[in-house]
């Protein structure tokens, strides 16, 4: 065992799959010989040839379009969209192509392709590096999306999605690369030197699709979250002093229903955080869910904790993003109503 | 103060409208057997005239003459031949059975039968195509059985496609044809990972691509060029220039100035441009450019220059936007009427042999709607409801188990 960072810990999944499996290619914007604007890369190419893993042009759709050309005659690519801000273009080839392959062909051809993109905000990247879009590819049936929170998750969840034979958006949340971001932004940076899920084994290992992590067992509130927010919904139930669970969803689709209302029949209470926007975010579903399953298990209204419903701004960064204060408040409103 | 005229906005009209004189029959076709046919093998510098020529092998009397003439069998014309007829015999009578109420959407290719024909027959079976709706003759090539073809048609019980897709948006992977989408280009790019995957896997499978010439405007038609050729895939992207994309001319795509071919240029790679209705043209530049493919040369663009002689889909009426005679004034013909005439002058084929063809395509086309229609047309049959809910994933999550059984299709 050996302590990762969780850009580290990416790399080591896509190492692993890479000698795994020859029928694996990792391609992008500068993640051939370069490494990847963030090091998620670093080295591949050098270890595992030219052809294993390699630059593209600048052509998000071409990028999605070929992996799905390369994924219907059997390889396994991980094509990288160097931002989450830039997956547009090749919306139409996710939602139009990967998503509807397999049904509209009567399960003729299918594409397993595992598109990486780093997501979130927290650093300074305005709102063409900041945004999430999580919801988006929740909505279209047919695509798998993953959010990992911790070094250990990121790889298992990695090399699961890269085994899995549906499409996955595999969205890494860029704040967390370095260091367990709990939204205090003014106290010192964290790293993951010392934090249990910085222990990542060699070699092969896969954590399920599907599947949540209870991080903080509680009885009297839970907390949905998934990528950052996770720790930074940890943070806020030690600040606000509650005895919460906080639930780490680690893939929105497939979700694990039943992890999410036992919890919530348990101690009757949610609070669901993300930091894409608030209106017609993944919140909304869950919510959603959540009321009509578990209404009558429910002692209070059900709190949404998101980004403001506006383009992520870059001066406001942290008045924009849902930090450990605002999670609090939210909590401490759930706990005194009734 | 300037001499300059004022600045003027250009919109592009195609050169008549209903009521107006086609000029169409005026158009300037280049003789056949002119163009110079260079080794498959050469530098695409060394090509750049090409995209500016019109590759013609069949003469206005039926001979194959010039360098691209394919030297095809006998059997092989008479393939061709039976491929295309049927394409033209099951199109005219599944249009009739739209019209009848047998189901909702059709698509003819009438007039364009030679391209999916020729070049069906001149790939391998380990080879993949990725149509548009108007290669329908690739398939009738390759003996796809045609009573599922009616099935999916139909959707009705036994529809390989279990109901899922519009009808003629066809998948038939035994057969080289992937499968169909109503978004325009959005496949191009797949052709290209697709041949890249063979290079990357050294198996001799080339791809072939269809785009439309309206659809060439997309941005996936320019990234998948450039994905093609920088990586050298072997891939033959083909340019179905039939003049037409709905109620949209050519010129509307950008070739007021230029050809479809000549985009290869710009991305350094050849650029054939071949009379569409030639069946013999068709074959011969795609012999070419599968030969390039396969001697690690990359992609070749081939702009099929023809005319969509029947209506944009079932839904369309061209007599609203283009002069009625168009269609019969298209001086490059028809493409079965060519081949058919070519067969006759080689003394390889005569009326009588013609008319028992006929005869036996029409039998079969009956039958096989017959078949079709005693299973169901639309509304009248369908597959298991539970259906519905296969496909989405390789194993349906639980959200899928929920409303099936809530349908009444399954159990959760």
């Amino acid at each position: 065992m050996r302590e990762l960072n969780m850009v580290k810990a990416i790399n080591d999944a896509l190492g692993v799959m890479l000698a795994h499996d020859p029928n694996v290619l990792i391609f992008g914007e500068d993640v051939g010989y370069f490494g990847g604007v963030f090091r998620a890369t670093e080295g591949l190419q050098a270890k595992h040839g030219l052809k294993r893993c390699f630059d593209t042009p600048i052509a998000e759709g071409g990028i999605i379009a070929t992996a799905i050309g390369m994924g219907v005659q059997g390889l396994r690519p991980v094509p990288e969209i160097q931002f989450a801000d830039y997956i547009l273009p090749a919306f139409d080839q996710l939602v139009s192509e990967a998503a509807r392959l397999r049904y509209r062909s009567g399960g003729e051809f299918w594409a397993p392709i595992t598109v990486r993109s780093p997501y979130g905000g927290g650093i300074f990247g305005g709102q063409t590096h900041s945004q999430s879009p999580e919801a988006i590819f929740a909505h279209v049936t047919g695509l798998k999306t993953v959010i990992p929170s911790t070094p250990y998750d990121a790889k298992g969840l990695l090399i699961a999605a890269i085994e899995c034979d549906d499409p996955v958006i595999f969205l890494e949340p860029k704040r967390l690369y370095n260091g367990p971001f709990d939204g205090h932004h003014d106290r010192e940076i964290a790293s993951w030197a010392g934090h249990p899920a910085a222990q990542v084994p060699e070699g092969h290992y896969t954590v399920p699709l599907g599947k949540a992590a209870i991080v903080r067992p509680g009885e009297a509130v839970t907390v949905l979250a998934y990528g950052t927010m996770v720790h930074v919904a940890l943070a806020a139930v030690a600040d606000a002093g509650v005895d919460a669970e906080v639930v780490d969803l680690r893939s929105i689709v497939p979700l694990d229903i039943e992890t999410i209302l036992a919890s919530v029949n348990k101690t009757g209470r949610c609070v669901i955080v993300h930091e894409a926007s608030r209106f017609g975010g993944f919140g909304g579903e869950l919510s959603a869910l959540i009321q009509e399953r578990c209404f009558y298990g429910l002692e209070t209204p059900i709190e949404r904790v998101a980004g403001w419903d506006t383009p992520y701004p870059h001066a406001f960064e942290w008045d924009y993003f849902p930090g450990p204060g605002r999670i609090a408040a939210a909590l401490r409103r759930v706990m005194e109503s009734n | 103060m300037s001499n300059r005229p004022p600045l003027e906005f250009h919109v592009p009209e195609p050169p008549a409208r209903p009521g107006q004189l086609s000029e169409i029959a005026g158009t300037v076709v280049p003789e056949a057997g002119l163009v110079r046919r260079p080794d498959a093998l050469s530098s695409s510098v060394d090509l750049r005239d090409l995209p500016f020529e019109l590759i013609r092998v069949l003469d206005d009397d039926g001979q194959a003459i010039g360098p691209w003439d394919p030297r095809l069998s006998p059997e092989r014309l008479r393939q061709g031949l039976k491929a295309m007829l049927l394409t033209r015999a099951f199109d005219d009578r599944l249009f009739r059975a739209h019209r009848q109420g047998k189901t909702s959407f059709y698509m003819k290719s009438t007039g364009e039968e030679a391209i999916g024909a020729a070049q069906s027959l001149a790939l391998e079976p380990q080879d993949m195509c990725f149509p548009t709706y108007r290669v329908m003759s690739w398939l009738h090539a390759r003996g796809y059985p045609l009573v599922d073809m009616v099935n999916q048609i139909f959707s009705n019980e036994r529809d390989p496609l279990r109901g899922r897709q519009l009808p003629i948006l066809f998948s038939a992977r035994d057969y080289g044809f992937y499968s169909l989408s109503g978004n325009l280009g959005t496949r191009y790019g797949h052709a290209v990972g697709w041949a890249m995957a063979s290079a990357y896997r050294q198996i001799d499978s080339i791809a072939l691509a269809y785009s439309g010439e309206g659809t060439t405007a997309e941005g996936d038609f320019h990234e998948a060029l450039t994905f093609a050729a920088v990586y050298r895939a072997p891939v033959i992207l083909c340019v179905t220039n039939n003049q037409w994309a709905i109620s949209s001319f050519a010129g509307l795509a950008g070739t007021e100035n230029t050809t479809f071919a000549a985009r290869a240029i710009g991305y350094g790679m050849p650029g054939l441009r071949v009379d569409g209705n030639d069946f013999l043209a068709v074959t011969a530049a795609t012999q070419w450019a599968a030969e390039r493919a396969r001697g690690n040369m990359g992609p070749t663009l081939i702009e099929f220059y023809t005319y969509r002689v029947a209506g944009h889909s079932t839904s369309d009426d061209p007599t609203r936007y283009r002069p009625r005679e168009e269609a019969e004034q298209w001086p490059l013909g028809d493409p079965v009427a060519r081949l058919q005439q070519h067969l006759i002058s080689i003394g390889e084929w005569d009326d009588e042999r013609h008319s028992a063809l006929l005869a036996e395509i029409d039998a079969q086309v009956r039958s096989a709607v017959r078949e079709a229609e005693a299973v169901g047309t639309l509304g009248k049959s369908k597959p298991p409801l539970s259906e519905m809910f296969e496909g989405v994933f390789a194993e349906p999550d639980w959200r899928l188990i929920e409303q099936r059984s809530e349908i009444g299709a399954g159990n959760a």
